[in-house]
Order: C-alpha cells, then structure tokens, then sequence
C-alpha cells in the first residue's frame, strides 16, 4: 500500500501537474501554428516572461504589506496575464506582422521567432541574472499530507499543485466554450481551417489575430506561473520547455487545441513515468518475480529526460504527421 | 551606392578590402599570435557557415540544429585521433563495445524489418505492432547493455580513450558521423513542412549534447578531454607563432576547396536545380524533380560541412569540452553569419564568417567594459549597488544583441551585405 501511495504522489501527481503545464503552453502554440502558420519558437520564453511578470507583481504587493487567503502569486497571476497578452500583441506588431505584411515565407517567420526568443532571453537574463527565484514571496508554500487508509505513507499535494489542476480545468473548460459558442471563437476556428475562405465571408482576421496572441500569451503566462510555484523561476529553462510543448502540439494535431491538450497529458505522463522509478512499486512482487530487482529500474535515466518528448515526436512524424486527432501538415 | 548596387563584383571588392583593413588594424593593435587564433577560428566558423549557406540558401532548409553537429563532429574527431587509453584495452571493455556495436546492428535490421514487412504482404496492423515491438526490444536490449557497460568500463578504466588514428582522418569520419545524423534527422522531417525541420534539429541537438555531457565512459564527459591532437607541430613541440600560422594555412587551404567545389556546384545544373525547388516546389516536382531525396542530399551535404568545421575548431582550441558547446555560440551565432553576409552567396557566408566572428571577439572586453564603468559609476553618483552577478551578465547583453540583430536583418536587409546573384542563362 505504501508503495502504491509512493506511485501516486511520484507518478500520477506530478504527470498530472507537468502534463497540465505542457497543455496550458501547448494551446497557445497549436493556435498560433494554426491561425499565423508558423512554428513559434519565442513560446518557451513568452511564459518565463509571463512568469516574471507575476514575480515582479506578487513581489510589489508584498512589499506593500497586502496578505491574502491565497497565495499572492496566484492571485496576481491574472493581472500578470493581461499584461503578458499585451506584450505578445506587442512583440506581433513589431516583429511578425511586417514580415507577414511584406509576404515573407513562412520559415522566415519561425526564424523571426527564433530572433525575438533570443531578445527576451537576454533580456530577462540581463535584469534578473540566471539564479533560481522562489514565487513564494510572502510565506512558504502548504503542503497538505493526506492520511491514506492502511497506509504509513501519507498523499502529499501541495497548494499550488491544487491550484494549478482547478485552473487548468476553468481555463479548458471556458476555452471550448469560447471556441464553440463565441462568434470570435467560431471565426478563429475558421481561419485555422481555411483563411482564404474565411476572409471573404467578411471575418476580420485582424481581430482573430490579436485574439490568438491574447489567448496565447495569456495562457504561456499561467503556464509559466504554475511551473515556476510548483518548482522554481528558473530564467534559463527556455529550449528545454519549448521541446516538450512543440512534442505536445504536434501529437495533438497542428491546430487542435482540444489535441494540445490531449497532447500535453501523453507528453507529461510518458516523461514522468519514463523517469520513475518502477522497482519501488515491484517491491512487495519481489519473491514471485524471475529475475532479481535492480535498484533502479527507470526506463530512462533521469539525465536523458528530454529524449522522451524528442523519441514522442520522431514517432508521431514517422508514423502519424498530421497527430491524433487529424490536425493538418500545412 | 546605386554604382556598387550595380555593380556586384565592386561591391564583393569593396567590402573584402574593407575586412582586409579590419584584420589589418587588430594585427597591429593586438599582435600576430592573437590575431592568428581569431584567424583560425573564423576560417573554421567560415566552413560551419557554408554548410549552413548550402542548407538555407540553396534549399531553403532551417537548421537550428547547427551546435549538435558541430558536437558531433568534434566528438568522433576526437575518439579517433586521441592516443590509445591502454588500461581500457586491457580490459573487458572492448569486447562489450564490439558487442554493442554488433547488438545495434541487429536492432537497426530488425527494425527495418518490421518497417518493411508490408513487402512481404503483411497488413498494416500487424505491421504497427511489429514495428511497436521492434522498437521497445531493442530499446531496452540496447538500454540495458549500456548501462551495463559504462559502469564496467568506467570501473575498468575510466574512459575508453581515443584509437589514435591521424587527425585528418579524425576529420573525414566528423563529417561522416554528423552526415549519418543528418540521414536520420532528414529522413524523417524533410517531406514534412519546415518547421518540423526546425523543430527536429533543436531537439536532436540538445539530446546529443546532453549524451556527451553525460557518456562518461565514451567521452570522459564534463571532465574534459586535452590536449587534442593538432594535424600540424602543436605549440608544445615548438613556437607558439609558428604552430598557429601552421593551423591556419590548413584550414584556409580547407575553406578555399570548400568554396572552390560549392561554387562549382552552384553553377552546374545540379545547383541550378536545388535553387528551382526552392523558388517553387511544386513546379520543380511537375518537372520532375524528386523532391525530397535533393534536399536529403544537401541537408547531408551540409550537416558535413559542419561537422568538419566543428572538429576543426576543437581540435584547434585543444580542449574537448562538451558543456562548451552553446545554442549561442555554436548555432545563432552562425546563423547571424549567414543572413548577414548573405544567404545563398558563399562569398557572402565567408564575409559574414570572418567579420561577425571578430565582432564577436571584440565585443566581449567591449561589454565587460561598458558593464563595468555601469556598476563603477552607478555606485559613486547613485549609490546603486550592482548585483554580485553583475559582469556575467554581459554575456545576456550580447545574446539580445545576436536576436535584434536576426530580426533587424530579416526585415531591412533580408538580402544581406552580399546579396546572391540570380545567374541569367
């Protein structure tokens, strides 16, 4: 029993919590490649940015004196979104929107995108240096340990873990009805299937365009966020998240926002299961089984990590380019 | 400015003598020996970056990938050309690493296979499962017996050292092995759309740095391996001058056949052909043309190039380092080279090469400077205390730099300072 409640604080919790991070940061990539068409590698920095930005507020209100029920971060996390849209809507205005405007190819785009990554990357790293930051400003973090019948190990979740799950429930939740009943959702959605068309029924695809950046950079900052209260702001993660989110994107299907979701469940679940350890759950079989238990018994070494999501998605190109649900090779 | 427009041969002269000048200036201000060094590692940027001119502006192909081949390249190079690790072949470890090299090869037969098998009129069910079989087999056969054999190796003897074999060989099997990953990597995302290419190349090269970081027993990881071997007398047998301006002949005589046999293939048909896929993919296929197997060729052709470039530059700097290896230095950098200079103009790759790479150098004093007369001033009239970080984050000043740069070029100069020329036949 100790064993099964170790897999689930070990395996199920933080795969749910990674996976919720990569579907947040994936949703705002698959609409971008989706609508704008092209693969936006500055995602990966937009949510430390939205992240700082949270810091910066939660650190401004706690200096004021300000104490809430909940955590401070938290609760500035929603202002810091706003502000994160804005800057995206920005960052489109000056650098993607010429070069779409001039006609540029789409791998001129991506290569834009790498330009303005690089930027926020000096930038962040210029004012606040490369050492981790803890988002807690005002108090440590709880952790609730959860008694389990029959069991000496308790169930441990900690507050951000349960804020994080609920948030990500709203924000799925209030997405498909956006995309679903909205008239700007339905015309985002038709832009993605078929701009031509879309235009000439009389949708402003400026408008679907700043919605996607809006919804995009909003959620990159949520995601941001919750990764850097569930850990730590670490202001040097860029490259090694955005391989993950691009893995989620595509599984899902280029597009999808309901893949990218799907998407970013599989990615989070195949790391944290591929990295766990599976000779603590065999334990108690260890006399019925034919070989002995090693120590360790991951399926990969925790210093490889990144291949999963990179092994994931040379799977899905090979096999399945247009990803589980039907998202389109553009 | 409209005559030199006009005029591109003037304008090639121009701005070579201009760099000419630039060189001129640093020999006389900062002495031969340095200058020799900076020298040396822009020819050896300079072939990194034709490789990336051949994928980018003859095909249209984007590598953001170009560190993990340089990484590559130098650590084959190096496991070639390093003196033999005697207690390692007095060991069991040879015997397990012939063994895993032979295991390798019946995974890879076995999963092509299972990839093939429909061939032999096996339904795609089946076929899936085979394949999903294969895969996870040799997945854990090949995992578990690496496992095994870095610890006994590691146990045994460290490391495995290299198989002391001449440098230049060393050099020949970079490009080989960078090439075999362009295989794969190509393979698999040049029939999809670009991006996917992007995204690919960024993954496999964080993946292959990290495999080095951590593969002690191949590559004695974060320790470090030094001193590599140089081609020519190394600056331990003799004069520091002398060794250097000898390094540098040879890697100015590899440039020169580098450009020499790319001109050539810019102008022959087969140039003139990769340049119409890339101006119009769908009309060169309605001519004809396969596609996707041309642009494997040139990916591979230029993932080479960068290996040879990559084992070049390590070798001179004579350390092996593998968390040396930056997406800064090894891969933008590079691509500021290239759009810089010129994309789809080798000349414009080797101007770009040369005059961003002393830039580079030069700017490095230049911000630690400029960070230093900040933190100095700012503390005697504001009394502001600079962060105890505060001069490493220059280093972050230049990376901004290196990202405005990129974005300004793509969209006032997306033609560079050395614009290809569209021969008319």
């Amino acid at each position: 029993m100790n064993d099964l409640v170790f897999f689930l604080n070990k395996g199920i919790t933080s795969g749910l919590i990674i996976g919720s991070i990569y579907a947040l940061g994936a949703i705002g990539l698959t609409l971008i490649f989706g609508i704008l068409r092209f693969a936006h590698f500055a995602h990966g920095d937009l949510m430390t940015l939205g992240a700082f930005v949270t810091l910066i507020l939660a650190a401004a209100l706690a200096a004021l004196g300000v104490t809430l029920p909940l955590p401070l971060a938290f609760v500035v996390m929603f202002p810091a979104m706003a502000i994160t849209a804005v800057l995206a809507i920005g960052l489109d205005k000056m650098f993607y929107k010429p070069l779409r405007q001039a006609g540029a190819r789409p791998v001129v785009l991506v290569m834009a995108s790498v330009g303005v990554t690089l930027m926020l990357q000096g930038v962040i790293r210029l004012f606040a240096g490369v050492r981790s930051r803890d988002m807690f400003v005002e108090a440590p973090k709880e952790i609730y340990r959860i008694p389990i019948p029959g069991a000496t190990r308790k169930l441990v979740v900690t507050e951000p873990q349960i804020l994080l799950m609920l948030f990500t429930i709203v924000a799925v939740i209030a997405l498909h009805f956006f995309l679903t009943r909205a008239r700007l959702g339905k015309a985002m959605r038709a832009v993605s299937d078929n701009p031509d068309l879309a235009r000439i029924t009389g949708i402003n695809t400026e408008h679907v365009v700043w919605a996607t950046w809006i919804i995009g950079g909003s959620l990159a900052c949520a995601a941001g966020t919750m990764l850097s209260m569930d850990v730590t702001l670490k202001p040097d993660l860029s490259f090694n998240i955005l391989l993950p989110i691009f893995a989620a994107t595509i599984v899902g299907g280029i597009g999808q926002p309901y893949g990218a979701i799907a998407g970013g469940f599989l990615v989070g679940f195949c790391e944290t299961l591929a990295v766990f350890n599976w000779s603590i759950v065999l334990r108690p079989f260890k006399d019925e089984l034919w070989f002995d238990l090693p120590s360790n018994m991951s399926l990969v070494p925790t210093e490889y990590k990144l291949m999963v999501p990179f092994l994931i998605l040379i799977i899905v190109l090979i096999y399945r380019p247009t990803g589980i649900f039907k998202g389109r090779v553009l | 400015m409209s005559s030199q427009t006009q005029n591109p041969i003037m304008r090639d002269i121009a701005l070579f003598a201009a760099l000419g000048v630039l060189v001129l200036v640093i020999f006389v201000s900062q002495g031969a020996v340095y200058s020799v060094r900076m020298l040396v590692e822009a020819g050896c940027y300079g072939i990194i970056a034709l490789g990336l001119t051949i994928q980018w502006g003859y095909a249209g192909l984007f590598n953001v990938g170009i560190m993990g081949f340089i990484a590559a390249g130098a650590a084959s190079s190096m496991l070639m050309t390093f003196p033999r690790n005697p207690d390692f072949w007095n060991s069991g470890g040879p015997e397990l690493a012939g063994l895993f090299i032979v295991k390798l090869i019946a995974c890879a037969l076995a999963l092509w296979l299972a990839n093939n098998s429909n061939r032999w009129g096996v339904g795609p069910r089946l076929r899936a499962l085979l394949i999903t079989i294969a895969i996870a087999v040799s997945y854990l056969v090949l995992s578990f017996h690496m496992t095994v054999m870095s610890e006994e190796i590691e146990k045994a003897s460290g490391w495995m050292g290299g198989l002391g074999l001449p440098v230049f060989f060393g050099w020949i099997i970079a490009g080989v092995i960078a090439g075999i990953i362009a295989w794969f990597v190509g393979k698999i995302c040049l029939g999809l759309r670009s991006d996917y290419l992007a995204i690919a190349t960024l993954g496999i090269a964080q993946i292959i740095k990290h495999f080095l970081k951590n593969a002690d027993w191949l590559t004695n990881g974060t320790l470090t391996v030094s001193p590599m071997p140089w081609p020519v007398p190394s600056p331990a047998d003799g004069e520091f001058l002398f060794a250097r301006a000898a390094y540098l002949s040879v890697v100015a005589v590899a440039l020169l056949i580098t450009y020499l046999l790319l001109q050539r293939a810019y102008h022959s048909p087969w140039g003139r052909m990769m340049r119409a896929i890339r101006d119009n993919e769908e009309a060169a296929g309605a001519m004809g043309k396969n596609v996707n197997r041309r642009r494997l060729e040139i990916f591979i052709l230029g993932c080479v190039l960068m290996g040879i470039g990559g084992a070049m530059l390590i070798h001179f700097t004579s350390i092996y380092d593998p968390s040396g290896f930056l997406d800064l230095n090894h891969t933008f950098l590079i691509w500021v080279m290239v759009i810089l200079g010129g994309s789809g103009n080798n000349r414009g790759a080797i101007f770009g090469a040369i005059f961003v790479y002393i830039v580079w150098v030069m700017s490095e004093p230049l911000a630690v400077m400029l960070f230093d007369a900040i933190a100095t001033y700012g503390n005697q009239w504001l009394g502001w205390e600079a962060p105890s970080d505060f001069l490493s984050r220059a280093l972050q000043m230049r990376v901004f730099v290196i990202g405005l740069t990129i974005t300004l070029v793509l969209r006032l100069a997306p033609q560079g300072l050395l614009p290809e020329r569209q021969a008319r036949h």
